[in-house]
């Protein structure tokens, strides 16, 4: 097994095992689907796979600001990390294995919303376009997980939790993943499309509907993950630099 | 045959100069005790000599390459510290983690056995008591059966018998050829297990030789006696009253009793003996001199 598995494997036995941590990033995307989206949009069988999309993109954000950000900050507080360091691999296979390790626990998070989006409401999606949302998942986690490294890597992690928090609201409400499509308030159409939650939610409806994606949104992903890898970079190395060098 | 070495290595950490061009050579089958108080800067060339850290000046090598290329550090075992141990993980699960990182790793239910955690495998590491922790720390280092073991205060807040438990098992991996490079502010342990002891203050090395010589090279003895007062002596390092007896620790016993007679100072149960190495040792970092480092 590559050593990247390896140290996916030993992240996700470590993280399941307190599974409050698990739920933790599943449950808001769900309680807002079980608030918000069954009773408003459920019988709509369009309106409530826009809302569904938009809460895994909610589930997705959320799992990998908090996992990365919180969970990154607190390993550099362990000794276990450096010693890592001294086995004959070097730091990119546990790297590595975080971030799949991440990738594994966003389609968990995700795993209540679909199923309360089939059981509870009209949202339907053909099997193509599910299969085309699994792949979007993957793509849109990419500037969420550097957001979540660039906050673990730069900050103490009790100024971790706190920053992941006070992010997380305002991308979600501001990139419009609360409100349908169409029908957000004002202000938040005038700032969406600049917020990088935007880019990633039209990238969802794109895969499991007939949604055409906002070019402006999309540009501006690119931007922010360009951005984000500079700044999670930059991080990294800062961190390295002042422990390991 | 050079397993670690370190030529002139300065570590510099902003201000502070933690390592001061360090010389040190570690050869194969060799049990070396690294000395020296908190801050003296053991923990520093430890984590230069593992590839944790750069050097400022000054060059490393590990079985003759650079520290920081993971392809140097395959024969080498480093222990964790325990308090570091992922908590949640069972320690079966930490061996093994760490087993998948070497070749030829020893079996996970030998390993155990031999630092006394068989039944301990299904446990996370979280629940163990701290003996336990630090002797599955310890353990790892020998997980990947390597030929260098690196162990950074191995015994540190541990009861006797769990420390002379680990002495016996670093002892016999020595005895089957084994090198061993182990850091302690225990001059106990280094005394116990050390056959070569390297001593280090305030960055530098003080005294690189077997532990009867390092006692040689500073020459303590403990010159104690029963007296009331007395005066200012010269080449005195340390001065203690204990039960009536005073003990002063010198690093010429024949010229201080030549002074005490000539000061006329009325004293009794004259008794000159050689100092422990703790003695040697508080009283070259006392002075603070670089002693000379026969090769």
């Amino acid at each position: 097994m590559p050593l990247a598995l390896v140290h996916a494997r030993y992240q996700l036995l470590e993280i399941l095992r307190i599974p409050v941590a698990v739920v933790g990033s599943a449950f808001f995307p769900a309680a807002a689907m079980l608030f918000f989206v069954v009773p408003f949009a459920g019988d709509d069988s369009a309106g409530a796979t826009y809302a569904t999309a938009a809460m895994v993109t909610f589930a997705v954000m959320s799992a990998n600001i908090f996992q990365y950000g919180v969970g990154v900050a607190e390993d550099r507080d362990q000794p276990w990390n450096p010693y890592t360091r001294t086995l004959p691999a070097g730091s990119a296979p546990r790297l590595a294995g975080r971030i799949l390790a991440g990738l594994v626990l966003t389609y968990l998070s995700m795993v209540p919303v679909v199923v309360i989006a089939a059981v509870a409401t009209a949202a339907r999606v053909t099997a193509p376009q599910f299969l085309l949302g699994l792949g979007a998942v993957a793509v849109i986690s990419v500037p969420f997980t550097l957001l979540g490294l660039s906050i673990g890597y730069s900050l103490p992690s009790k100024a971790a939790i706190v920053v992941a928090q006070v992010v997380f609201f305002p991308l979600a409400f501001g990139g419009g993943l609360l409100s349908g499509p169409d029908d957000a308030p004002g202000f938040i159409k005038a700032i969406a499309p600049y917020l990088p939650t935007r880019g990633a939610v039209e990238l969802m409806w794109a895969a499991v509907t007939d949604w055409r994606p906002d070019p402006r949104a999309l540009v501006m992903l690119v931007v922010w993950v360009v951005a984000l890898a500079a700044v999670a970079g930059w991080a990294y190395r800062r961190d390295e630099g002042r422990r390991f060098s | 045959m050079i397993l670690a070495r370190a030529e002139q290595v300065s570590r510099r950490y902003g201000e502070v100069l933690a390592l001061d061009r360090v010389d040190l050579t570690v050869r194969a089958g060799e049990l070396v005790g690294l000395l020296g108080p908190n801050g003296a800067g053991k923990s520093t060339l430890i984590n230069l000599l593992v590839g944790l850290r750069r050097p400022t000046a000054g060059r490393l090598a590990l079985f003759g390459g650079d520290p920081r290329d993971p392809a140097s550090r395959r024969q080498l075992g480093v222990t964790p510290q325990e308090t570091g141990l992922p908590g949640t993980l069972r320690v079966g699960e930490v061996v093994d983690f760490v087993s998948r990182h070497f070749p030829d790793p020893v079996p996970r239910g030998e390993l155990l056995d031999r630092f006394g955690l068989a039944d301990q495998a299904r446990r996370q590491t979280g629940g163990l008591s701290g003996g336990q922790r630090r002797r599955l720390a310890v353990a790892l280092a020998f997980v990947g059966r390597p030929r260098l073991v690196v162990l950074d205060e191995p015994t540190t807040g541990l009861d006797v018998e769990a420390r002379h438990a680990l002495w016996e098992a670093i002892r016999g991996f020595h005895a089957e050829g084994g090198t061993v490079l182990l850091s302690s502010h225990y001059l106990e342990e280094v005394e116990a297990l050390a056959q070569r002891v390297v001593v280090i203050g305030h960055g530098r090395v003080l005294a690189d030789d077997s532990v009867a010589a390092v006692r040689g090279i500073v020459g303590v003895r403990r010159v104690s006696l029963v007296a009331d007062d007395l005066p200012a002596l010269p080449g005195v390092v340390a001065t203690e009253r204990v039960d009536g007896r005073v003990h002063l620790l010198t690093t010429d016993a024949d010229q201080l009793v030549r002074d005490l007679v000539a000061a006329g100072v009325a004293f009794r149960d004259l008794e000159v003996r050689p100092t422990s190495l703790e003695e040697a040792f508080l009283a070259i970092t006392a002075e603070d001199r670089p002693a000379p480092t026969p090769a």
